[in-house]
Parts: structure tokens; C-alpha cells; sequence
């Protein structure tokens, strides 16, 4: 499905419920199908009441005429198993569909159970239960311990193993302060100590939340979905209208005809329920719920189908550049030398401004230094190491007196003229000529003389381009988000092929950027880990937090990447198309299927008092009694052939919506119409020869 | 056949060359531009303004403008039927027959007010028997104005609702049905009215001429106003006649070439409003993929219904009669058929008067081959959409158009989305209540109407039960599979003896005795009034529903409609079919209108190409055969299917 699914870490396989047809899950299924008889669960769901009804009125009928032998006993009897089978098989696929997410529910709930917590009191510590945690209560937690509540650090660092929560075995680090300081509750902390104040109440955790929607709990049918019901409901009621009215019809066709019989009660259910939409109404809730266990499958807990929904209608996806589009690290690949000055001299100067520089971007000096003129790694001896500041905007080293220096062109400008040097019109121009390239430039300062420009540059994630296009055909625009200057931002959007980027973007204007967009009636999706994220986040349609970043950015979006990939929105987008298209291919194919079960009971029920309508019957089924049991029988085992469909998802291929139309309407519009013609006529053999 | 074709061509292409500047011209004459006519009307339109107290500038939510259109179809229908009940009271000269309220008891009042206001123009009477040349040209010809600019402002509304962005209104009813009369159906009146007279339809005020034939019988030739009712009756989607024998009658239609601008003028306003549509939505594509998918649907109806007429039927060539066409006669079948127009022009017209929900005839439907006869059903029963009533095809379409797009529209991946606008919960829910209810009106009052009985009676039954004094409740004796036929009673010498049949009987009493005839007639049985049995009989009250809740007024001329049961159950299947299609579709166009846009894309359902096209043509055929399948299998599929095999009933 993906060109860059190389590229990103394997999805975790959740124990016991990676195939879709897992032995447990059918077995509980099985189960679930026949508890979710119970009618208060069917009333939910009209078009399938509709055939439970159905079902109990042919039951009455069969259960009389076997008591009394009474009309055709037999007849009625097997159009009863298969309604109930009808309404049965649609139970199952629900119950299919729930079953990953109850599965998974279960194991969660396991890492739930007996968790002690040691709650710090007035500085003292006490051993209490996990559930008497309350938000802004604070617990203390050390290597091994469970964390017992979600939280955030407020002292100490630690890495911690998430792996209940996202799958992935490698520790991640939390500290107090900035956007890595929220903690889970159910992960562990590995190794040194932390103090956390509690966040969240018991029942309203990060687990209690992902234990709810993977089991479905608190599912509620999405906009669309309510839409497609009411949809489904009318042409129900349409039908029950088409099928009652056929009562008086036949009765004065019959006193005109002055022969056959108007058909029975049995036959008219029968002919209703293969009318009224069975087949996406019964498989209706399993493509919502399979929706968002594909989404789950990928990592991606999504707070509501809503949101799974939202994603296929995306416009607009804001990427950020780096992780996303770039391979997080720029890396060194050129030496620019000042007027007057070796290149070698340069690469000197700046290996020795990165040597103790452990930024990825500092050692691919390092590297590149290496590389060109065999600069070898010095002794660290007398270097004074000067860190990174937000403020200086430089690092580098002092050696004595010397200070080397590395930076922004501006900061380093500032830097020299402190010192009374001045920057060359010539390094002006290399780093503006860098810039437009795309490439970061670094300016070395040797004391308060310039001696070059390093030229970093972005590396574009392999396939991207591609995937671009891809979306462009789909109609989604691509915006990068990078805090480079304009010059470097452009170039990088040039070569990455975005259609649309945001420089120097502050979370103000990201905010702003999607009020526009969304101003112009576009959708638009983003991911984001800070808390200066979360109003874009709220405010995005789609906003995927990523789970190493803040509480504040985790609550502001409408999903959760566990892995925090931010590749993975463009998967999310295409999971939600995917979902939309399942539902109307299948409510397509659906209807179109009403018009070979026409052709197959009409003739059949009016055999007697029209003989002429025989000529309807041009697929040659055998006689009125098989032909309204083969589509009987059609009409609930087609339920029953869907369900990999529905749970799996139609499949999608990237293309513009005119192709999709033309190629899904061809598959399940005209496939709709054609296929139940050989399945019926072979359903009716098979009845006609095994009643004989 | 092929005369038949290239008849169908030459007027299909009229339709194509009007299409776009008529549409154009009622864009600009919607929103308000400047046209050519503008010097001149403008001034009428401000002081008709002015007189009425309307605040032009004011742009109303859709539950203004729904009150509006409802108090305005309310107040024009009753004050129809108070002047039909009174048309006694008219002066002489407009009522040289001294017609009065006799001729049209209160049922059949209502039935023809409800007809008029709904734009269907169902006439359960005939006309030149019943109506003064007053109740002609005002009570009933202001609807055939009225009730087309009402359409009109309706469609106009909804294409608005898609048009506009976050907006709370959808326009001014009163300014639109100014406009839509005064700049549209005035103008092209008075024009194509002149072309009439020139071609030979009268235009008087003359009491019926009475002469003798060559035989030495006497004739009563009918007169009349009619060339000015006749444009309108065409131009509005009207339909409803001067005469009973309505555009078959050689003073309504006197020559193939007024029979060609008859049916020019049907389809004018509705193909010219696609084009409309197109403009103010923003892309002209939008309305010619519409306008494809209405003329797909209009091919095939009159090209099948042309085979099916031409080919005859075998009972006619078993009785030796040639159905070949050749240079002196036209073959197939013409029963029912003027022989001025042969069988080309008459399936043509059934074809066009039913696709748009005109209903004026040149031929008797009840006389076409089963097949034949299934193309105008089937046309009305798409709910009236192919091109359609005035501004009732319109949005009648676009209310499919929104289905299609909802059922299908999701298979790109997106949630559905017409013109710009999401189709929400809100708009499926109008759409299937616009459905639902002319389904349950078509088909319930049908299965009503198929088994009905007032008094089981057969007539020698009845009059011997009557001779003999018996009470009233003996009469409803007959078993019910037992076919009744009618009692005919004179009330004026039997007066007593109505009395002993049972009240109920009276539900189905057909008021003859006001026509001249000399005895009233009770049918019993609604079945017992139509005209044939078997499967053709059950098509003819199917047809009369149909076309009474599609709001098109054409009949299979079968039945006997003038009883207070198939008055009041038809008239209120045209309310029905009128009103709760336009409500939901105005609620539609409110919420529609206060959405925002989103750009189309690549990602977008395209709604303006050759698949919509045909994704809209197939949406309309398949729920409406679902819908009314099993209704036409036991009706004229089955007629037909009998028909070849020679088993008639």
C-alpha cells in the first residue's frame, strides 16, 4: 500500500489477534451472534429489526402449520431458519469486527490490574492502591516500579518502557519540564527515579480511554453513519410500503384473473426481506468498527470514528519537515572558504567547532572533515565546549583565548562585530546562495575572522515524491511546515514536491494557516507533540498528537500516534477513504442487488393467477417454492461473503475520484445488478435437487 | 418508424438550440439583472411591488419562504373553489351555457382546485360540459400562471441553496413569482398565443355553434377563449384543457405544426432551466450533465414507446389487418390515435406530456399498447423528472441527484458532497421523506382503489331489492370476490329508492344527472370504474395515481374519475405529490444554503461528466423500479406478456 512503508518501524503484531479470522475470535463471534438476538441490541440497527420481526412472524407461521399440517409446512419452515440465519450472519460480522478490539481490550486490562502506587505525602511516601491516585496527588516512581497513574514529571528523569501502551520494546526518556514530561499509566520506568503529579483520575486514564475505544464501548455512530442509516431506513420503509400494497394488488389480480391465490404471509416477509438492505445493514456497524481497528492496527488510537470519518475527507495535510518529509538530521556536505582562506583551513576550523558537538548535524562535520581532507578527531584537551543557546544561536569551543565559533549568519554577524571583525560581503552572498538551494548554511568564526560557510543540507525521505503525486491525484494538498527561512523552506518544498510550505511557522501561524484553509471550506489534517501544538491541533480536523509529546498536545488531537511517526497521517487519510468507499460500494451493491431478487420472487408468487409472468423468470429457476428460497438464501449468505470485505476494506489504490468512480461503480453498481443472476439460479438448483 | 424518428430529432434539437439563452435569460431574470425586457416591466414589477406591500430587498430563510408558497397556493385554491361552486353568478356572455354549481358538486370542486393550485390540471370532468368560459379563464387559468411561477420559484430556491455560502436566506417567493411570471411565462405567452390564432385555434367568447351534418344530425361545435389558455397550458406544464378531448381536439391543435409548438413549449422552461441551474451554481457543466441524463431518459421512453405503437399488436394482425406502415397509412396501432398526427407525433406527445408533468394529450393513452403504455407510467413515476414540470423537474432531479450522490458518492472516499455542499443527515433525511411519501400516496391509495366497496351489488341485485322495499344494509350482500357492477338510478323519478342503498354507496356515485344524462349512475365497487378488466384495469387506477401524485393531470382515460371517492382521494394525492415535495426540498434548500463550500479537487465526486450522467439516469430507474415494480408486473408488464401470448382478460 505504501512506497515508504520501508521506511518506518514495523507495526507491532498484537499478541493472538493479527489475523482476521482468528479461531478465538470466530469462536467468541459465535457466541456474541446469538446474545446479540436479544432484540433490544437489534432495535439499534432498523433494517435488521425489520427481518427479526420478519423471522418471528414466519416462526409463528411454521410452528402452526406443523402443529396443525396446515399449508406448506416445510415451505415456511426453511424461509424461517434462513431469515433467522440472515439476521444471525449480520450479528456475526458485527461481533467479528469487535472481536480484535475486544481482544486487545483484555490484554490492556491485564496490565491494568494490581498496580500499587507509592504516594508521596508532605514529602513523606505511603504504599496506597493505584485507584486511590486522585489528580494532582503526587507518587514517586523507580526502576521497576509500574507507573501507576498518568502524569506528568515534575522532578527527575527516567527511561521507560511503553511497550504496554504502543508496542514498542525500545525506552524512551522522560524528564521533568518541556514536552517530554507525560507518563503513562501502565508502562514502567527502567531506570532512575522521578516524581510525577497525577493528571488523571481513575476511569478517566490514557489506558481507561484506549481500553474503551479498541473495545468499542463507547462507540457511537458517526455523522455519516447516522446519514447512511436514515438512508437505509426510508428505502426500508419504501420497500415494507411496496411490499404491503402487493397484498391488495394480488387480491384484485386474483379476482380478476379469477385464478391462483394471493400469496401468503410467509412469502410476502420473504419477498420483503430480500427487498430492504440487508446486506449493508447488517454489515453497516462491522466496516465503522473495522475502520477504526484498521487504524488501531497501524498504532493509531483514534479518539472517535468521527475522526477516522473526518480523515478520508481531508483537503489539506500540514507535514512537518523534519521526521516527515526530511530524514530528521541534516548532514554537512560542502565547505564554502572565506576570501583569502584554505578550504582546508575551513574544514580545520569547523571540525574543531563540532568536535564536541554530539547534534547529528555537528558530527556529519566531523564526518565530512574527515572525509575530504582525513582531519582525524583531536584530543579534547583544553577545550572549553560551548554549548548551543537559544539565545547566542551559536556553539563551538574556546581554546585559551581562541573561540571558535559556528552558527546562523546572523548570530555569527553579531558575534564578530561584538568583537570589532566585520562579515565579508562574500560570506554574505555563499550563505544566501546556500539558502536558496535549500541547504542550511553555518558561518565558522575563527576569533573575529570569518573563515567560511559549512553548507548543511536536508536529505528528502526516499519515495516521497512520489507520494506527493499520489496524493495530488487524490486531491490533497501537501504543506510543509518547516522553521527554516523562506529561501531554504522553498527549495526543500522544490525538491520534496509539496505543494505548499510554511516558513519560519510558529504554532501562531499554523493556527492561522488552517483557519484560512478551513475558511476556504478545505478539511485539514496535522500531527503535533508540543503544547504550543495543541490549539492547531483542536482546531485541525484531523489532529494526530504524537504519544511522546505533552498531555496538553495529546488531549488537543483527535488521535494518538503510539509510534509517534508523523509519515503516519498520510496512512490515516487513506484508512478513512477507505472506510467511506467500503460503505458505499457495499450500500451500492446492495440496492443494485434488489433488481435479479425481483426477477426471481415475482414471477413466483404470481405463478397460478398470471402464468404469463413466467417470462420474467428468464434465469429459468425451478419452481415458485426454490426460486423465493434461493433468494431467501442469496440474500443471507451474501452477508456472510462480505464479511472479509467489510473488515478488510475495499481495496484502494491512490488515483483521482473520477477513476475510482468509474472502476467502483463498474465492480459493485453493475456487479451488483449481474451477480445474484448465476448465484440464485445455482442456489435454486442446489434446493430443487435436494428437495426432491 | 423512421418518420417517427426524425420527428423526434427535429424537435429534440428545438429543445437543445432554446436550452441556453433561455436559461440565461431566467438566470438574469432571477437574480435580478437587467434584460431586454427590463425598460418595460420593471416599472409593473415596482408597482405591483408597491400595491402588494412587498419588501423586495428581502432575502427570507426557507421557513418564510415555504409559509409564503403556502399561503399563496392556499388562498388561490380556495378562492377557486368558491368560484367554480359560484360560477353560476358570472355574466351571461361568459357562461352562454348557464353551467352553475350543479355541474361541479363540492367533490369534484375540490378535486379540480387541488389540480389547478398542484400544477397537474387532472380534470375528472369534461370541461365543455361543466365549466363556464369564466371558471375557464380565471378560477382555473390563473393556476396555469401561478402554479408554473410557483415551480419555478421553488426550483430557483433550491439551485440558490446549492449557489450560496453560509447564507441564512434563499430568496424572496414573492419577488421570484413576480418575476417568473411577468419576465417568463408573460413575454413568451403573448408571442407563441398570437402564433396559435394565426394557426388556426379560436379565440372568442361565442356560445356553442350547433349545425347539421351531411347525415342530418345535429352537432354542437364547442367555442371558446381557447388559443390564449393554450399556450399557457403548454408553456406552463399545465396540461388541463379548454375541451375534454384536450390537444387531440382540432380546435386545441389543429395541425402538425401547432402539435410541434405544443410540445416545444412543454419542454422550454424545463431544459432552459438546467441550463439556469448550471449558471448559477457556477459551472454550465453542472446543468448539462443533468440536462444529458434527462434527455437519456427521454430518448429511451419515446423511442421504446414509438417502437411498441408502430409494431401493432398480434391481435391485430390475427385479425388480417396490416401493421406495416406504408405511403397511404401508417400501420401499427392507431386506435385511440387523430389520424392528422399519426402514430410518431402521438408517441412523441405521450412521451413529452408525461416526462414533464404536463399531461395534455393529442392521443387516448387508455388505446396504446401495454408497452406503449408503460412509458408514460413509468415517466410519472420517476416522480416527474425528465426535464418535468416547470421548476418541479428541476428540483425534483436534484433531490435524486442528492441521492445518487449519497449512495454513491462515497465510493471515492470522501463523505458525500453535491456542488460544493456536504450532503448531511438533514438533507437525506427531505430527500427520503420527499420519496417516501409519493410512494406511499401512489401505492396505498392504488391498493385502496383496487379493492374498495361501497355496496356489493349487483344491478339486477339492486333493483330487485329496491322493487321489493328491502332495507338498506341488505344490499351489501354480493361476496367480495364477486365483480359488481353499477346501479344506475334516476334520482328524479326513484328519489325514494336511492335512499335504500346504503349511504356509503354514495362515495362512488357518478353525478350524470348533471351532465344531461337521465339516471345517476353508482358504480359499488371503485373497481367497477374503470373502464376494462383485468391487468389493464389495474393499470388504469395505478395511471390515475400516478399521475395525480406526480402532479402531471394526463389519464389513461379508462376511468371514471367524477366520484367523491376518486375526487377527493386523487385531489389529495396531488397535494400530497405537490407539497411534500416542495417542503422538504425548500428545508433542504435552507440548510444546503448555510453551508460552506468545499472546493472541488481531484478527490471530488465529479457531478459534470459522462458518469454522473449515467450514475443519476440509473439512480432515478432503480429506486423507482424497486419501488414500483411488483405494481407494474401485475399491470401492464403482465398485459403485455398476455398480449403476446393472445390471452386477453
Amino acid at each position: 500500500m505504501s512506497l515508504v512503508q520501508s521506511n518506518q518501524p514495523q507495526h507491532r503484531q498484537k499478541s493472538g489477534s493479527s489475523s482476521l479470522f482468528n479461531p478465538e475470535i470466530i469462536r467468541r463471534a459465535l457466541k456474541e451472534s446469538i446474545l446479540k438476538l436479544n432484540p433490544k441490541q437489534v432495535a439499534k440497527n432498523p433494517v435488521m429489526m425489520v427481518v427479526e420481526v420478519g423471522s418471528v412472524v414466519t416462526t409463528y407461521f411454521a410452528i402452526r402449520d406443523l402443529i396443525a399440517h396446515s399449508g406448506d409446512a416445510m415451505f415456511t419452515l426453511q424461509v424461517t431458519l434462513w431469515l433467522w440465519f440472515t439476521v444471525l450472519f449480520a450479528n456475526f460480522a458485527e461481533a467479528m469486527a469487535e472481536g480484535r478490539g475486544k481482544a486487545q481490550a483484555d490484554a490492556l486490562r491485564r496490565t491494568k490490574t494490581q498496580t500499587t502506587a507509592r504516594k508521596l505525602e508532605k514529602g513523606v511516601e505511603r504504599v496506597v492502591a493505584a485507584s486511590e491516585l486522585r489528580k494532582d496527588d503526587f507518587f514517586v516512581c523507580e526502576s521497576g516500579d509500574m507507573i501507576p497513574a498518568d502524569g506528568e514529571v515534575t522532578e527527575g528523569i527516567a527511561s521507560v518502557d511503553e511497550s504496554a501502551i504502543t508496542g514498542e520494546s525500545a525506552p524512551v526518556i522522560r524528564e521533568a519540564g518541556g514536552d517530554r514530561s507525560a507518563v503513562t499509566g501502565g508502562t514502567r520506568v527502567l531506570s532512575d527515579r522521578i516524581v510525577v503529579r497525577v493528571t488523571a483520575n481513575p476511569g478517566e486514564s490514557f489506558l481507561d480511554r484506549m481500553i474503551a475505544l479498541v473495545e468499542g464501548a463507547q462507540r457511537q455512530k458517526t455523522p455519516n453513519e447516522i446519514a447512511l442509516s436514515i438512508l437505509l431506513s426510508g428505502l426500508t420503509i419504501v420497500f415494507l410500503f411496496a411490499t404491503v400494497t402487493l397484498l391488495p394488488f394480488a387480491h384484485y389480480s386474483v379476482d380478476s384473473a379469477g385464478q391462483g391465490s394471493v400469496p401468503t404471509i410467509t412469502v410476502m416477509v420473504a419477498l420483503l426481506v430480500c427487498l430492504i438492505p440487508t446486506t449493508i445493514g447488517g454489515l453497516l456497524s462491522a466496516i465503522g468498527i473495522a475502520g477504526m481497528d484498521r487504524v488501531m492496527q497501524h498504532n493509531v488510537l483514534a479518539m472517535s470514528g468521527k475522526a477516522v470519518e473526518a480523515a478520508g475527507d481531508v483537503n489539506t495535510l500540514l507535514l512537518d519537515k523534519t521526521g516527515t518529509i526530511t530524514i530528521g538530521n541534516r548532514e554537512a556536505v560542502a565547505f564554502h572558504p572565506a576570501p583569502g582562506i584554505s578550504e582546508e583551513a575551513l574544514a580545520d576550523a569547523a571540525q574543531l567547532s563540532s568536535l564536541a558537538d554530539e547534534t547529528p548535524e555537528g558530527r556529519s562535520v566531523v564526518v565530512l572533515a574527515k572525509e575530504k581532507y582525513n582531519l582525524r578527531e583531536r584530543e579534547a584537551v583544553g577545550l572549553v565546549f560551548v554549548p548551543f543557546t537559544a539565545h547566542t544561536r551559536m556553539s563551538g569551543v574556546n581554546i585559551g583565548d581562541r573561540q571558535v565559533r559556528k552558527g546562523a549568519t546572523e548570530s555569527v554577524r553579531k558575534h564578530i562585530e561584538s568583537l570589532g571583525g566585520s562579515m565579508p560581503e562574500a560570506i554574505s552572498q555563499i550563505a544566501q546562495d546556500i539558502a536558496r538551494e535549500g541547504g542550511t548554511p553555518l558561518v565558522v568564526a575563527d576569533g573575529k575572522q570569518v573563515v567560511g560557510v559549512i553548507q548543511l543540507k536536508d536529505i528528502v525521505k526516499g519515495g516521497m515524491k512520489q507520494r506527493f503525486e499520489q496524493l495530488r491525484a487524490m486531491g490533497i494538498k501537501t504543506v510543509m511546515i518547516t522553521g527554516d527561512n523562506p529561501l531554504t523552506a522553498a527549495s526543500i518544498a522544490a525538491e520534496a514536491g509539496v505543494d505548499d510550505f510554511l516558513a519560519e511557522a510558529t504554532p501562531e501561524m499554523k493556527l492561522a494557516y488552517i483557519r484560512q484553509e478551513q475558511a476556504g471550506g478545505n478539511l485539514v489534517a496535522m500531527t503535533g507533540d508540543g503544547t504550543n501544538d495543541a490549539p492547531a491541533l483542536a482546531q485541525a480536523d484531523v489532529g494526530v498528537a504524537m504519544n511522546s509529546g505533552t498531555q496538553a498536545a495529546k488531549e488537543a488531537g483527535n488521535m494518538v500516534d503510539l509510534d509517534s511517526n508523523p509519515t503516519k497521517l498520510i496512512e490515516v487519510v487513506e484508512i478513512g477513504k477507505q472506510l467511506l468507499m467500503t460503505r458505499g460500494a457495499l450500500t451500492t451493491f446492495s440496492i443494485a442487488n434488489d433488481v435479479a431478487k425481483y426477477f426471481a420472487i415475482i414471477p413466483a408468487m404470481f405463478f397460478v393467477t398470471y402464468p404469463q409472468l413466467r417470462a420474467l423468470n428468464f434465469i429459468g429457476l425451478t419452481n415458485p417454492r426454490s426460486a423465493i428460497l434461493a433468494a431467501v438464501i442469496f440474500n443471507a449468505l451474501i452477508i456472510i461473503a462480505l464479511i472479509p470485505l467489510a473488515l478488510r476494506g475495499v481495496k484502494y489504490r491512490p488515483a483521482s475520484a473520477a477513476q475510482i468512480l468509474r472502476r467502483n461503480l463498474l465492480i459493485y453498481g453493475l456487479g451488483g445488478v449481474l451477480v445474484p443472476f448465476p448465484c440464485i439460479w445455482l442456489l435454486d438448483k442446489l434446493v430443487a435437487t435436494w428437495t426432491h | 418508424m423512421v418518420l417517427g424518428l426524425i420527428q423526434i430529432l427535429i424537435f429534440f434539437a428545438l429543445v437543445i438550440v432554446v436550452t441556453k439563452p433561455l436559461g440565461l435569460y431566467m438566470k438574469r431574470v432571477f437574480e435580478g439583472d437587467r434584460t431586454l425586457l427590463s425598460p418595460v416591466l420593471r416599472p409593473v414589477e415596482n408597482l405591483w411591488y408597491k400595491l402588494l406591500g412587498i419588501n423586495a430587498e428581502e432575502d427570507q430563510p426557507w421557513t418564510k419562504y415555504a409559509v409564503g408558497m403556502l399561503m399563496f397556493s392556499g388562498v388561490s385554491m380556495l378562492f377557486t373553489y368558491a368560484a367554480l361552486r359560484l360560477q353560476a353568478f358570472v355574466p351571461a356572455i361568459l357562461n352562454p351555457q348557464k353551467y352553475g354549481a350543479d355541474q361541479i358538486p363540492s367533490h369534484l370542486a375540490f378535486n379540480t382546485s387541488a389540480s389547478f393550485t398542484t400544477n397537474t390540471n387532472w380534470q375528472s370532468y369534461s370541461p365543455e360540459a361543466t365549466l363556464t368560459y369564466a371558471s375557464n379563464m380565471i378560477a382555473l387559468a390563473i393556476h396555469n400562471w401561478a402554479s408554473a411561477a410557483v415551480g419555478m420559484a421553488v426550483a430557483i430556491s433550491l439551485v440558490r441553496g446549492f449557489a450560496r455560502r453560509k447564507a441564512s436566506g434563499i430568496g424572496n417567493f414573492w419577488v421570484d413569482v413576480t418575476r417568473g411570471t411577468l419576465y417568463v411565462l408573460l413575454p413568451i405567452s403573448v408571442v407563441f398565443g398570437t402564433i396559435m390564432i394565426a394557426a388556426g385555434v379560436p379565440q372568442n367568447f361565442d356560445a356553442p355553434t350547433v349545425i347539421k351534418t351531411l347525415e342530418g344530425a345535429t352537432q354542437t361545435i364547442a367555442m371558446g377563449p381557447v388559443a390564449s389558455q393554450e399556450v399557457i397550458k403548454m408553456l406552463g406544464t399545465n396540461g388541463g384543457g379548454f375541451f375534454n378531448a384536450n390537444s387531440s381536439h382540432p380546435f386545441e391543435n389543429p395541425s402538425n405544426f401547432t402539435n410541434l409548438v405544443q410540445l416545444f413549449l412543454i419542454f422550454a422552461i424545463p431544459a432552459g432551466l438546467t441550463y439556469t441551474f448550471g449558471k448559477m451554481v457556477g459551472s454550465v457543466k453542472q446543468g448539462w450533465s443533468v440536462f444529458a441524463a434527462m434527455s437519456i431518459l427521454f430518448l429511451a421512453g419515446a423511442v421504446v414507446s414509438l417502437s411498441a405503437e408502430q409494431a401493432g399488436t398480434p391481435q391485430l394482425a390475427a385479425a388480417h389487418i396490416s401493421t406495416a406502415s406504408s405511403d397511404t397509412q401508417p400501420g401499427g396501432n392507431m386506435e385511440g390515435k387523430e389520424t392528422r398526427f399519426g402514430i410518431g407525433a402521438s408517441t412523441l406527445f405521450a412521451t413529452v406530456t408525461t416526462d414533464a408533468s404536463c399531461g395534455a394529450v393529442n392521443s387516448m393513452h387508455d388505446s396504446f399498447t401495454p408497452i406503449g403504455g408503460l412509458v408514460p407510467i413509468f415517466n410519472m413515476l420517476t416522480g416527474e423528472v425528465i426535464f418535468g414540470g416547470v421548476g418541479a423537474g428541476l428540483y425534483g432531479v436534484l433531490m435524486f441527484a442528492v441521492i445518487a450522490v449519497f449512495i454513491a458518492g462515497q465510493m471515492v472516499g470522501r463523505t458525500p458532497e453535491y456542488l460544493g455542499k456536504k450532503i448531511e443527515r438533514f438533507e437525506v433525511q427531505m430527500a427520503m421523506l420527499a420519496t417516501l411519501v409519493l410512494a406511499a400516496c401512489v401505492l396505498f391509495f392504488t391498493a385502496m382503489s383496487a379493492n374498495t366497496f361501497y355496496s356489493n351489488t349487483s344491478k339486477e341485485q339492486a333493483q330487485a331489492l329496491v322493487e321489493s322495499g328491502a332495507k338498506a344494509a341488505d344490499l351489501g350482500l354480493a361476496t367480495r370476490n364477486q365483480m359488481s357492477a353499477s346501479v344506475s338510478l334516476d334520482p328524479k323519478t326513484q328519489k325514494a329508492d336511492i335512499d335504500k342503498l346504503p349511504a356509503s354507496s354514495r362515495w362512488n356515485l357518478w353525478p350524470a344527472t348533471a351532465y344531461g344524462n337521465s339516471t345517476d349512475t353508482y358504480y359499488g365497487s371503485t373497481r367497477n370504474n374503470v373502464n376494462n378488466g383485468g391487468a389493464h384495469g389495474f393499470g388504469e387506477i395505478l395511471y390515475a395515481y400516478t399521475s395525480a401524485a406526480g402532479n402531471n393531470g394526463s389519464a389513461f382515460a379508462g376511468l371514471t374519475a367524477n366520484t367523491p371517492h376518486y375526487n377527493l382521494t386523487l385531489g389529495i394525492s396531488m397535494l400530497v405529490g405537490r407539497f411534500m415535495m416542495i417542503i422538504p426540498l425548500l428545508a433542504m434548500a435552507g440548510s444546503l444554503a448555510k453551508k460552506k463550500f468545499s472546493p472541488a479537487s481531484a478527490g471530488t465526486f465529479p457531478t459534470d461528466d459522462a458518469t454522473f450522467t449515467l450514475l443519476l439516469v440509473g439512480t432515478i430507474i432503480i429506486v423507482n423500479v424497486l419501488t414500483y415494480f411488483p405494481a407494474l408486473s401485475l399491470g401492464p408488464i403482465v398485459e403485455h406478456l398476455q398480449m403476446q401470448q393472445m390471452k386477453t382478460q
